[in-house]
C-alpha cells in the first residue's frame, strides 16, 4: 500500500526524495498518523516541498486511497512491513527484538544501504512484498483509533475536492509568483555607492598599530540590464492579462540596474514602438546599436503569422530591407542572452513561423515553470 | 515509544487540521516547520499560537534583506573591541565580553526548549537559508574566536515563516515540514474575524464579507486585501456606526482595505480594467 503510494506519487509529479520518504515513514513510526485524515494532513506536510506539489499530491493521494478499507491501525501495518523489509521474508527470520524505536531505525537504515550497494538501485529495497499475516505483537498502538473506512472516506473527499489546482507549477502566472522567478535573474557587482568594509578595516587598522584606519568599497549592485520585447498582435489579445502581470512584475521588481520595454507588432522589423497608441517610435536598429551582451532579453508574443510576415523584406521606403526573422537573427547575435516567452501551450508550437523563430531563441511556454527554466537558460553564461 | 508534545491549536489561532498535523510533524521529526502563504494569513501568528500552547518561550528572529545567516548564531563586535582598546576601560582580552549571541545561538544556550521564529525568511539573500542548513540539522554551530561549539541542549522547535517573495533553495526546503496557507475560505475568515470582533452584528459581518471577497475577485488590483485589512476595516466600521447597506453600497474608508492609488481607482470607476494589447 504504501510503496504505491510512493510510486503514484512520483508519477503524479510529486518529487519525493528518499529522504523525504524514510522522514515520512518514520513519523508514522511515531504514531503521526493513525487514521487517513492524519495521513493526509502528515503525508502533505512532509511529502510536498511546496504548494504547487499540493494538487498532484491530492491526485496521488486519492488514486490510492481511493476505496480502500484501511486495517484499523496504520502503524500497526507498517511495523509489519518495516519488519518485513527488514527481515527478508516473513517468518524467514526470527523477529528480532528491539529495545526502542530507534534501534529499529539504525538497523533498518543499515539494511537499506546493504541492499544499495547489492541492487545498484536506491529503492530496490521497497520491492519487499509480501502479505504477512497481520498481528505481529510489537508495540502497542497509541493514539485515537478512528474506524479505517467511515474516516477514509471524508479524507479522499478531502483530497478529491482539488482546492490546490490553482497552486500548479504547470498553471499560468500571478504577479507575485513572475517576481519570484525573476528575481533570480541577477549579476551582482559592486557598484554602488560607498559603504564600510569592515573587514578591510580592521586589517589596515592593525597594519597601522591600531590607529584606526577606515576601508570603504562599493555597496555589491545588481548590474543586469534587463530589455522586455513585447508582441502587440491582434492575436496576443487573449493572453492580454497575463502579459500584464508579467509587464508589472517587471516593472515593480525594480532590482535592474535598467528596464526598457518596446513594442512590436507580429515580428520586430525596422521600428520598435514604446508606445503602441501614441506612435511612439525607435528605429530598431538605434536600439541594436544599444545592446550588449550585458542586456539580457525577453521576447513575450505568440511568434504565429503568416509565413510572408516573417520571411519577407518589410520596408518603408520601397528600398530592400532586412526581414522579419533577419531581424530576429541580428538582435541574437547582438544579445546571446535572449529567450522567447510563449503565451501558447507547446502543442501549438507546431507552426511554421513558431518553430522558425525556436530555431533563433530558445522558447518556454508563458507558466511558472516555463519562467523559471527561461530564467535559468538566462542566468547561464553566455 | 518515543513521545512528544502535541499542538492541537490555540485560544485565539483558527488552524485547520492539516496545519495542525503539519505543526506536530516537526514537532515529532525534530524539523523545522516552513509555512508559506500570501502576507495576512496568519503565519506569524501561529508561531505564537505554538508556544502559548505548548507553554514554551518564543524567541523571534525578524529577517530584512541585510541579515546575514551568521547574525543569528553569534556576533563578534570587533568594532567595540577596537574602540575599547583605545578608550574604553572593559577587559580587552577577554574576547567572551565581545561575542553577542543571536537568537539562534540563545535558543541553543536555553535550559528548556523553545520555540525559534525566523520569521520571513524570504526578505533575505538567496544563499540565507543554504547557510543555516547545517545549524539547523545539528542545532549546533562553532564559535572559531573562542573556538567553543555551542550545541542546543534541547532541540528547539523551530517554526520558518515565507511570504513568497524568493524561491527557496531545494537543498533546504528538503529539509523542511512544508505548509501552505491558504487564502481562508468564507467560513474560516468568518471565525477568524470572529476571534478580534467577537460582538459583530451578523448584518455588518455579512456586507463586509460581501464586499471584501468581491473587492478580492476584481481582476486588475495590484495588491488584494488580507486578512488584517479586512479586520482593521470591521474596526473601523464597527466605530463609525455605519448601516450595513451602506457599507455594501458604498465602500466606505476604502483606503483601509487597499493600499495603492491605482486599485482605489480601480474600484472607484476612474481607471479601467487592464488595457489590452
Amino acid at each position: 500500500m504504501f510503496l504505491d503510494f510512493l510510486t503514484t506519487l512520483r508519477e503524479e509529479g510529486v518529487p519525493v526524495g528518499m529522504g523525504e520518504w524514510l522522514a515520512f515513514l518514520r513519523g508514522l513510526k511515531l504514531g503521526l498518523a493513525t487514521d487517513l485524515e492524519g495521513l493526509y494532513g502528515y503525508g502533505r506536510a512532509v511529502l510536498c516541498r511546496t504548494e504547487a506539489d499540493y494538487d498532484p499530491f491530492d491526485l496521488a493521494f486519492r488514486k490510492t486511497f481511493e476505496g480502500l478499507v484501511l486495517p484499523d491501525d496504520l502503524r500497526e501495518q507498517l511495523t509489519v512491513w518495516l519488519d518485513e523489509a527488514l527481515g527478508g521474508a516473513p517468518g524467514a527470520l526470527p523477529p528480532k527484538d528491539y529495545d526502542s524505536f530507534e534501534e529499529l531505525w539504525r538497523d533498518f537504515l543499515e539494511r537499506l544501504a546493504t541492499q544499495r550497494e547489492r541492487h545498484d538501485r536506491g529503492n530496490t529495497w521497497i520491492g519487499t512484498r509480501g502479505t504477512s499475516a497481520f498481528g505481529h505483537s510489537g508495540q502497542a498502538p497509541q493514539g485515537v483509533r478512528v474506524g479505517g473506512s467511515g474516516g477514509g472516506r471524508s479524507a479522499v473527499r478531502v483530497a478529491g475536492e482539488r482546492r490546490w489546482a490553482n497552486y500548479r507549477a504547470d498553471r499560468t502566472l500571478d504577479v507575485r509568483e513572475i517576481k519570484v522567478a525573476l528575481r533570480a535573474l541577477r549579476s551582482l557587482a559592486r557598484d554602488g555607492p560607498q559603504e564600510l568594509d569592515l573587514d578591510e578595516t580592521i586589517r589596515e587598522t592593525a597594519q597601522n598599530a591600531g590607529d584606526i584606519q577606515f576601508v570603504e568599497r562599493p555597496e555589491r549592485r545588481n548590474r543586469l540590464r534587463v530589455v522586455l520585447l513585447m508582441d502587440a498582435g491582434g492575436s496576443m489579445a487573449p493572453h492580454a492579462e497575463r502579459v500584464e502581470q508579467l509587464f508589472s512584475a517587471l516593472k515593480q521588481l525594480r532590482t535592474f540596474k535598467s528596464l526598457d520595454v518596446y513594442f512590436f507588432h507580429n515580428c520586430v522589423y525596422g521600428w520598435l514602438y514604446r508606445d503602441m497608441q501614441e506612435l511612439d517610435r525607435v528605429p530598431t536598429e538605434q536600439v541594436l546599436a544599444e545592446l550588449s551582451p550585458k542586456h539580457r532579453l525577453l521576447f513575450v508574443g505568440d511568434a504565429s503569422m503568416s509565413p510572408y510576415e516573417l520571411h519577407a523584406a518589410w520596408g518603408w521606403s520601397g528600398s530592400e530591407q532586412p526581414s522579419g526573422l533577419q531581424w530576429l537573427q541580428r538582435i541574437k547575435a547582438r544579445c546571446p542572452a535572449s529567450v522567447w516567452l510563449n503565451p501558447d501551450p507547446p502543442r501549438w508550437w507546431n507552426h511554421p513561423t513558431v518553430s522558425a523563430i525556436a530555431g533563433v531563441f530558445p522558447m518556454f511556454e508563458l507558466t511558472v515553470e516555463g519562467l523559471h527554466d527561461a530564467v535559468r537558460t538566462l542566468r547561464a553564461p553566455h | 515509544m518515543p513521545s512528544f508534545q502535541r499542538f492541537e491549536g490555540a485560544s485565539r489561532y483558527i488552524a485547520d487540521p492539516e496545519l495542525i498535523a503539519s505543526v506536530n510533524a516537526a514537532i515529532a521529526l525534530q524539523r523545522p516547520l516552513l509555512i508559506k502563504g500570501e502576507p495576512g494569513t496568519g503565519k506569524t501568528l501561529l508561531a505564537h499560537a505554538v508556544a502559548e500552547s505548548l507553554e514554551m518561550e518564543l524567541l523571534s528572529w525578524h529577517v530584512k534583506s541585510t541579515t546575514r545567516a551568521v547574525d543569528g548564531l553569534y556576533v563578534y563586535d570587533v568594532v567595540q573591541r577596537l574602540n575599547d582598546s583605545r578608550f574604553g576601560d572593559r577587559d580587552v582580552r577577554d574576547l567572551r565580553n565581545y561575542i553577542r549571541l543571536g537568537v539562534l545561538g540563545q535558543a541553543f544556550k536555553r535550559e528548556r526548549q523553545v520555540v525559534v521564529l525566523i520569521d520571513e525568511i524570504d526578505k533575505a539573500d538567496l544563499e540565507f537559508p543554504n547557510d543555516l542548513l547545517r545549524e539547523l540539522d545539528e542545532m549546533a554551530f562553532h564559535i572559531p574566536e573562542l573556538d567553543e561549539t555551542v550545541r542546543a541542549q534541547h532541540r528547539p522547535v523551530v517554526i520558518i515563516t515565507s511570504n513568497a517573495e524568493k524561491e527557496l533553495p531545494d537543498a533546504f526546503l528538503r529539509r523542511c515540514v512544508f505548509h501552505y496557507v491558504g487564502f481562508p475560505d468564507r467560513e474560516r475568515m468568518r471565525r477568524i474575524v470572529e476571534v478580534h470582533h467577537p460582538d459583530l452584528q451578523d448584518k455588518l459581518l455579512d456586507a463586509a464579507l460581501d464586499r471584501f471577497y468581491a473587492m478580492r475577485k476584481t481582476a486588475g488590483l495590484r495588491k488584494p486585501p488580507s486578512t488584517s485589512e479586512l479586520v482593521d476595516w470591521l474596526t473601523v466600521l464597527v466605530a463609525s456606526g455605519l448601516d450595513p447597506d451602506h457599507v455594501r453600497t458604498h465602500d466606505p474608508f476604502l483606503g483601509v482595505l487597499l493600499k495603492q492609488q491605482q486599485d482605489l481607482d480601480l474600484l472607484r470607476g476612474r481607471r479601467s480594467p487592464p488595457r489590452s494589447f
